[in-house]
């Protein structure tokens, strides 16, 4: 049976976003900006590649003892004075989160940029339940007003260009038509965000570090959205996958340094909050989240995945993704990261994302703690293909494509009959059934292969 | 020194000059080279593709042609790696573990191995090197932009023996093209998209020849270059290396 998946594939949706060159060529010179400031960023460091291992020998303890550095956060946080929630999976996620805000009473409340609450889809579940999500990070809070999900885990609305977002502001905020000047803009967003901190009750904030030893979570944004939100509310729900867990306060130094070096090219982001105890009379909960999290610790090939820290740097320096957009990903979390999280989460409708890539290996090199983005995608190809989520044109183009090479003689009498054709009726190869011919023109077929020549020659 | 001469499937039945200019590289350098005719393919584009265990036939065929040489060269990074990373035979695993600890990229094996110092080569051009993925940052043939570490090449360090050769710098130094195997059909409008721009970087800085150590890269590269009616050709590393224009 073939697999049939509930969205267009990769493949389509990078071909429909090509269809503009123009954009291709502005998304992709944006993000190759943002690739250099990380290289500039980088080689400031003398220490950079030290740092690297540093960082993923850290996360490769964590991963290792994952239970343990749980257990003593969740007894550090409760001495802290937070409530902790275990969440297995979106759905519990969703429900603790309704539930809390429910207990409060609220139809409206702030959240900082989350790609957890991303990952779970908690904004449409909230909006079925009559509660409205106003997400506050300006290129989060950008798609949210043009109905998108975010393109980029830390550029969000990077696929747009500013003349959209001008009039995007003046059909929600009622900014000037035409006003595009990206100033004017963000004082308008500013404005508009100010008046929903002051008014929320509650806010949501991701996590991007929790601090095992002291049971603290560290939150780093660049617009100091997520303070706003935690400072002004009554009630902070900090929401984190249970890998974002590091064992103590001294190897927030590490992490710090690499990871806005390595998704914007600055040396830190602007505000690294630290969150350790509920204020008087306010509430702070932690709700840890699994979601598939401990299903990818078991599988020995992918774990190091769960090293992420989310900082993007392979999605700015993936050629493919440069050019294909982050919504062709269909998933949360884009680019090669993305590709190699999302089988996990779902297979079959991921089954197509380890293709979306030519394997060349530079996300590795960028990844600031070092995980095998480009051997897991290879990895994935098998295991895609082995749980039976392959076409069955590809299935059998393998097969027929085996047949042909393990054996020499078919090879030679193939290539030989291959070649004679293209030489003498190139229309067999040359029209529009070929996706190679389509916007490249086929290789000259030679009379002789090399296998002919050596025989003629040097025999 | 005994080397078997792997010359891809591709490279076979549509590249013969290459195999053919590196057979002759190879034996002027004073190799005693031997091609085993029964060879195919490595097995990389159905491996790449996600049936790993459709390579049994092909991993056992290398492993009888190549077995009994002291090297194995290839002008080829991307099939050298394949089977570096994922050569094995049940019952023929010593062979198949000498094989890929002896399997050298043409321009590694020179500047490793035979440690070649000058070449009598001469070709009075203007060109660019396209650093093909697999043979860079699987191979390490030459330093990867993204680490902060000393940058070094070993395809340059050969293309600057070669007499009249001006090399070319590019924007992005090593940006893949797009080729990618069975990607460069999958993913056609991408792979296209991003051999053009590959071009386009050459073109910019003045290339009269885009040459690499992958004809797979070089053949997408060139598929582009004619539809576009370029003047910019495309060489084989080996074809320039054995080059007295």
């Amino acid at each position: 049976m073939e697999p049939t998946t509930a969205h267009k594939e990769h493949a389509e949706l990078a071909a429909d976003f090509n269809k503009d060159e123009a954009r291709v060529d502005w998304h992709d010179e944006t993000l190759w900006w943002v690739r250099q400031k990380r290289d500039k960023m980088a080689w400031s460091l003398p220490e950079w590649e030290d740092l690297r291992e540093t960082a993923s020998r850290i996360k490769f303890n964590v991963l290792g003892n994952l239970h343990d550095y749980l257990l003593e956060f969740e007894k550090n946080a409760q001495l802290n004075g937070a409530t902790v929630h275990w969440a297995a999976d979106a759905k519990e996620h969703n429900e603790i989160v309704l539930k809390l805000l429910k207990e409060q009473g609220v139809q409206r409340m702030v959240k900082s940029k989350s790609m957890l609450t991303e990952e779970c889809h908690l904004n449409p579940f909230l909006a079925e339940h009559g509660i409205d999500v106003i997400d506050t990070d300006l290129g989060e809070r950008i798609v949210q007003l043009a109905k998108e999900p975010p393109s980029h885990i830390v550029l969000p609305c990077i696929h747009k260009k500013k003349e959209e977002i001008g009039d995007l502001f003046h059909i929600h905020l009622g900014t000037p038509a035409g006003n595009a000047d990206p100033k004017f803009l963000t004082a308008a967003a500013r404005l508009h965000l100010r008046k929903e901190f002051i008014q929320s009750h509650v806010a949501i904030t991701g996590v991007n570090f929790a601090v095992a030893e002291t049971g603290e979570m560290v939150v780093c944004t660049n617009e100091g959205n997520a303070d706003m939100g935690a400072h002004l509310a009554d009630v902070h729900i900090a929401c984190m996958g249970i890998e974002k867990i590091i064992p103590q306060r001294k190897h927030l130094g590490v992490f710090l340094r690499l990871l806005a070096r390595s998704a914007t090219g600055q040396p830190i982001t602007t505000y690294s909050s630290h969150f350790r105890k509920p204020g008087a009379g306010r509430q702070l909960h932690i709700v840890l989240v699994d979601n598939g999290r401990s299903r990818q610790l078991g599988r020995e090939e992918f774990r190091n995945s769960l090293k992420c820290i989310r900082c993007g740097a392979c999605m700015n320096t993936c050629p493919v993704y440069r050019r294909s957009g982050g919504h062709s990903y269909h998933n949360a979390v884009a680019g090669p990261i993305g590709a190699i999280l999302a089988p996990n989460l779902d297979m079959k409708e991921n089954a197509d994302l380890p293709f979306a890539s030519t394997l060349c290996g530079s996300c590795s090199n960028v990844c600031p703690v070092k995980i095998n983005i480009h051997e897991q995608l290879y990895q994935w190809r098998q295991v895609i293909v082995q749980e039976g989520y392959a076409k069955t044109s590809k299935k059998a183009s393998m097969a027929m494509m085996n047949m042909v090479l393990s054996r020499p003689t078919v090879f030679k009498t193939a290539g030989g009959v291959g070649r004679w054709v293209m030489r003498h009726f190139p229309g067999v190869v040359n029209n529009g059934m070929n996706p190679w011919y389509k916007q490249r023109d086929m290789p000259e077929a030679p009379k002789e292969s090399f296998a002919d020549w050596y025989k003629k020659n040097k025999q | 020194m005994k080397v078997g001469l792997f010359i891809p499937c591709y490279i076979d039945q549509f590249y013969p000059q290459v195999g053919i200019a590196t057979l002759s590289l190879l034996e002027k350098l004073g190799c005693e080279v031997v091609y085993p005719q029964g060879q195919t393919c490595c097995g990389q584009p159905m491996a790449n593709s996600g049936f790993e265990h459709l390579t049994g036939g092909c991993n056992e065929l290398f492993v009888k042609n190549f077995a009994d040489f002291d090297y194995i060269v290839s002008p080829s990074g991307s099939c050298t790696l394949h089977i570096k990373d994922h050569l094995h035979v049940h019952d023929k695993e010593d062979a198949a573990t000498h094989i890929r600890q002896h399997i050298y990229e043409l321009s590694e094996f020179l500047t490793d191995v035979l440690q070649v110092k000058h070449l009598s080569a001469r070709f009075p051009h203007k060109v660019g090197i396209h650093q093909s993925c697999h043979g860079q940052r699987g191979l390490h043939l030459s330093q990867m932009t993204e680490l902060v570490a000393a940058p070094y090449s070993k395809p340059e360090q050969l293309l600057q023996m070669v007499e009249g050769l001006e090399l070319i710098e590019l924007t992005r130094k090593d940006e893949c093209c797009g080729f990618g195997g069975t990607f460069c059909v999958f993913e056609e409008a991408v792979s296209v998209k991003m051999g053009k721009d590959r071009i386009a970087d050459h073109e910019k800085h003045g290339a009269e020849y885009i040459t690499g150590n992958d004809v797979s890269c070089l053949m997408h590269l060139e598929g582009i270059l004619k539809r576009q009616q370029s003047k910019v050709k495309v060489l084989h590393i080996a074809e320039i290396l054995n080059a007295a224009f």
